[in-house]
């Protein structure tokens, strides 16, 4: 049985426990159908034509774990930012681990998605959210939709803000050969609302883990929402991130991407205006080797005048890796005075590491600021030879060149714990020791 | 401290340096002058390692090593310091970060510790202020959006920093005004002594009036073809560099 029968038979038996009767029986219903309809997708499909999934489809991944499994704090420990108090949401094979987390109900919702879905009192603004942007066309979302029962649940109401980052990990144990999760998280951030979020996905061993992971992002009128996703998992983790983003007047949204490690990994990252005077804000740094992927596929929807969006994504390829960044900005005819930017940079380490890169503008609007710039290069031999010459050696100098590269990405996150774990992170991929943070 | 013998070098198979002798002994400064495209670059770059040139032939020694197979950052650790003609810009890295680097990288290079954080800004201050630089400077990028007489200042602050035994300015006066000049070259003489030496490469002979060579050598097409004192300097400034040509041009 391949995977897609596998989980079509799954659903079967995933949709006996749940109450038919509710209106998440008929959401679930149809995204099933879309999933059947369409499979999993396939390079001939243009959105997916760089990156391929039928390498880790052939895994015969466990759909829901036989056994609660549980893990020991002082063995994760370093996967949380630790040098702060943070809220916690944390998942062990996709289900919630009380032992590990630190929700509230106080001011602000940080809880589990099991339990708004399940509640009557979520249920208003479960109705009025869930769903609702996680686009019904998307092959993979559906999967997800038709599985969605756990994830991370936020909701910071009107004029609060969030007082710690919000932590979502989920980790995965290995105790099945193969498994699959499929996170479902939905963040709703009222007016003037602010929060800082924290996700990542993390494999503590070597067993092949398929993330297929949806997240809801709403923010209302003049909300600030700083997201950022760490993704440095292991080789044999891929991880497929299905991010939407609905933005009212007024509002700002970043969302900073690392990736850093895993097998195939593919963010597709939606924002879509409804409102004035919004700014988006997408950036990713992505630095692999090996044989390993990374695809960045985002979207950016201007459908309101005065808006900007900025795009920044940094990429450092080595041996045969491969990346793809696929930026589309859409502006729509009502969409004047927008202001959207896009900046792909690459450098390739190696003769056989590739990227492709390919901007998508499609503008209706006759009055409008979009710009986009690709480079693709190597290091800067005169840049090499300049910094040697001053004592620094080969391999530190490369380090430096590469956070001197990244360094506009990194010069942007507001949680300086967390700017200075990226920087660690970074430097330890690079082998080097840098005496300072950037 | 520094013995050249019949040094050449090639630059994508094009002959540039074709056999140079020198010899630099501590507490001496030499001035390298000549026309454009006589090799002047070249040689600096050579001596401090740079790949892209390749030697053919000859031996570069300091104290008696040959650096042949030394890589540039070896030759640094080693006091070779050279200031480039056109300082390259690196965005993302300040000044103060990059000059920490290049002292800890020196200092693990020789055994020792890293030099302790206050200590690092005494010596920063110290020779920010012999060189005129604003402390503000000292958190930019290296080098971006430096004017030209920022980016000449700045590598002699390096200089000052990192103390070599055998500095080469590679045409450090170009591109700045006279008041930058007589800071540069106040900030050069300030660190000369006994125990260091020093090489100027430059077209022209108005920093040596404020950085005195003790000797002058003329290179032409890839050979020094003439050595004197500091009076060489003025009769190239008087004469130009043509009767040096057409008393070397080869037969073509």
């Amino acid at each position: 049985m391949d995977l897609k029968d596998k989980l079509l038979a799954s659903f079967m038996a995933f949709e006996e426990k749940v109450d038919v009767t509710s209106e998440l029986h008929d959401i679930r219903m149809a995204a099933i159908k879309n999933f059947e309809l369409k499979g999993f997708p396939s390079k001939k499909e243009e959105a997916w034509k760089y990156t391929s999934l039928n390498s880790i489809l052939k895994n015969d991944f466990s759909v829901f774990p036989k056994q609660d499994n549980a893990v020991e704090f002082a063995e994760v420990k370093r996967y949380f930012l630790h040098e702060i108090d943070t809220y916690k949401v944390v998942f062990i094979d996709g289900k919630f681990s009380s032992f590990l987390s630190s929700t509230t109900h106080d001011k602000i919702d940080v809880c589990l998605m099991s339990s708004a879905l399940n509640k009557p009192k979520y249920k208003d603004v479960v109705d009025a959210y869930f769903n609702k942007i996680a686009s019904g066309d998307e092959t993979l979302t559906s999967l997800n939709t038709a599985f969605a029962c756990e994830g991370a649940y936020i909701n910071i109401p009107r004029k609060k803000i969030a007082d710690k980052p919000i932590e979502i990990i989920n980790f995965s144990t290995g105790s099945e050969a193969a498994l699959m999760v499929q996170p479902r998280n939905l963040i709703v951030v009222g007016e003037g609302a602010q929060v800082q979020i924290i996700e990542r996905h993390q494999s503590l061993n070597a067993n092949p883990v398929l993330t297929n992971s949806v997240t809801e992002i709403f923010a209302d009128e003049r909300a600030v929402v700083d997201y950022y996703k760490i993704q440095n998992d292991n080789l044999e983790a891929s991880l497929i991130d299905n991010t939407y983003i609905e933005q009212k007047g007024q509002s700002h949204v970043s969302v900073h991407t690392f990736s850093f490690g895993g097998n195939i990994t593919r963010n597709n990252l939606n924002f879509y205006h409804r409102g004035e005077r919004i700014e988006s804000t997408l950036k990713g740094i992505t630095i692999i080797e090996g044989k390993q992927h990374v695809d960045h596929y985002t979207l950016v929807h201007h459908a309101a005048p005065n808006c900007e969006s900025h795009q920044n994504y940094k990429g450092i390829f080595g041996d045969r890796s491969t990346g793809v960044f696929n930026g589309k900005i859409f502006v729509e005819k009502e969409a004047q005075k927008t202001d959207a930017f896009q900046q792909n940079n690459n450098i390739l380490l190696s003769d056989k590491a590739t990227i492709n890169a390919k901007p998508q503008l499609e503008i209706f609007a006759d009055d409008v600021k979009c710009s986009h710039g690709c480079t693709i290069g190597q290091l800067d031999e005169r840049a090499m030879f300049y910094m040697q010459s001053r004592g620094i050696p080969q391999k530190e100098a490369k380090a430096l060149l590469m956070y001197a590269f990244s360094n506009d990405v990194i010069s942007s996150v507001r949680i300086p714990e967390l700017k200075q774990r990226i920087t660690k992170i970074i430097a330890s991929k690079l082998g080097v020791k840098m005496g300072f943070d950037l | 401290m520094l013995k050249i013998t019949n040094l050449h070098a090639e630059v994508e198979g094009k002959d540039i340096l074709k056999g140079i002798d020198l010899v630099v002994n501590a507490g001496e400064v030499h001035a390298i002058m000549g026309p454009n495209g006589s090799g002047k670059s070249t040689l600096s770059a050579v001596i401090a390692g740079n790949e892209h040139y390749e030697v053919t032939d000859g031996s570069i020694e300091l104290d008696g090593e040959d650096l042949a197979e030394l890589s540039p950052e070896e030759r640094a650790h080693r006091g070779i310091f050279l200031s480039f003609q056109y300082p390259v810009e690196i965005p993302g890295v300040s000044v103060t970060n990059f000059m920490k680097t290049a002292i800890n990288e020196s200092r693990k290079a020789k055994g020792l510790e890293e030099m302790p954080a206050n200590e690092m800004l005494k010596l920063i201050r110290e020779k920010s202020e012999l060189l005129e630089i604003d402390r503000k400077f000292m958190s930019r990028s290296l080098n971006e959006g430096f004017s030209g007489g920022e980016k000449k200042r700045n590598e002699i602050f390096q200089m000052a920093m990192l103390d070599p035994k055998l500095a080469i300015l590679d045409e450090t006066d170009s591109g700045l005004d006279i008041d930058a000049l007589r800071i540069v070259a106040n900030g050069v003489n300030k660190l000369r002594s006994d125990k260091n030496a020093i090489i100027v490469i430059t077209h022209y002979q108005r920093l040596l009036d404020y950085i005195v060579p003790d000797y002058v050598h003329v290179l032409y097409n890839g050979r020094i073809v003439k050595s004197g004192t500091k009076e060489l300097a003025y009769e190239l400034e008087e004469k130009g560099y043509d009767w040096i040509k057409s008393a070397h041009s080869e037969v073509m």
